[in-house]
């Protein structure tokens, strides 16, 4: 259970990482003017797992398997106490096990995941958080989205922020 | 869950944290001796297990059983799987995701300790 997203990572480890250079990864940009023009999708793209995309695909493992596995506890010890609470966390595990493979996959389908992953996540956090301040009997058991991920410091909101940052850019210097 | 080495693991593995992020700062890819440090963390990671199964066969036990399994092989697996991730790749970053393992099992044993008492 708790190895299920290092496993999904695996494969994906093994593309390509040749391009990232120690401290390289931050000023690539800057001399990115001969960049191979027009090649569609994934074969052209900078690989999403790769330089702070590494550290990025660190952490969203780490939530994918908190999450799942915390709702998974919830559901079979206690599912009767906060039911709409423990599917939430259930749903954000899936969510952030779909964002971190979809990171790990240098392919475009894996950044198209990626993007629906990090946006249902941003939506989801966004909505949860503001709910539970609002009306906190929604939510009485904690969930990694309460209050915008509080009992998390807060990376529950900045994670799909951050995500779709990396993504975008990503994207950018591969075009 | 036997304290001593509750203590000992968060000291340990916060250290090793602290240690590899200054690593990562200076650009510097992880060597032999955080490496080194990093097995000194899991062996007391290990103890602690068999501590606990020592505690749980004299008749004690943890509040919520079910939690306290996962939150131990969770702090068994981490440091492993953050190095391997680590070593895929030598840069700034690739050192930092030891860090997010050792930080990782700091916050384990403390949810450890949590489910314990």
């Amino acid at each position: 259970m708790t190895t299920e997203a290092a496993t999904e990572t695996r494969t994906a480890s093994e593309a390509p990482t040749a391009e990232a250079e120690p401290g390289a990864p931050g000023e690539a940009s800057t001399s990115g003017g001969a960049v191979a023009p027009g090649r569609a999708g994934a074969p052209g793209a900078r690989p999403t797992a790769s330089g702070p995309g590494r550290l990025l695909v660190a952490v969203y493992a780490v939530f994918a398997v908190a999450a799942t596995s915390r709702a998974f506890v919830q559901i079979v010890t206690k599912f009767h106490e906060a039911p709409v609470a423990y599917l939430l966390s259930a749903v954000a595990g899936v969510v952030y096990i779909l964002a971190t493979v979809g990171l790990t996959r240098s392919s475009a389908a894996g950044r198209r995941l990626a993007v629906v992953a990090c946006s249902a996540e941003l939506v989801g956090v966004l909505t949860v958080g503001t709910l539970s301040v609002v009306d906190g009997d929604l939510f009485p058991d904690e969930a990694v989205w309460s209050v915008y991920g509080q009992g998390y410091f807060f990376l529950p909101v900045l994670l799909p922020a951050i995500g779709l940052w990396w993504l975008r850019r990503t994207a950018r210097l591969a075009a | 869950m036997v304290r001593v080495i509750a203590v000992a693991v968060a000291v340990a593995a916060l250290l090793l944290a602290a240690g590899v992020f200054v690593l990562a700062w200076r650009n510097r890819p992880i060597g032999r001796a955080v490496l080194a440090g990093a097995a000194v963390v899991e062996a007391l990671i290990l103890a602690q297990v068999v501590g606990a199964i020592v505690l749980v066969a004299q008749g004690e036990h943890a509040d919520e059983a079910l939690t306290f399994i996962l939150y131990l092989a969770a702090s068994v697996v981490a440091l492993p799987i953050g190095a391997w991730w680590a070593a895929g790749e030598r840069s700034r970053s690739g050192t930092a995701v030891l860090g997010v393992a050792a930080l990782v099992v700091a916050i384990m044993v403390q949810r450890l300790e949590q489910t314990w008492s």
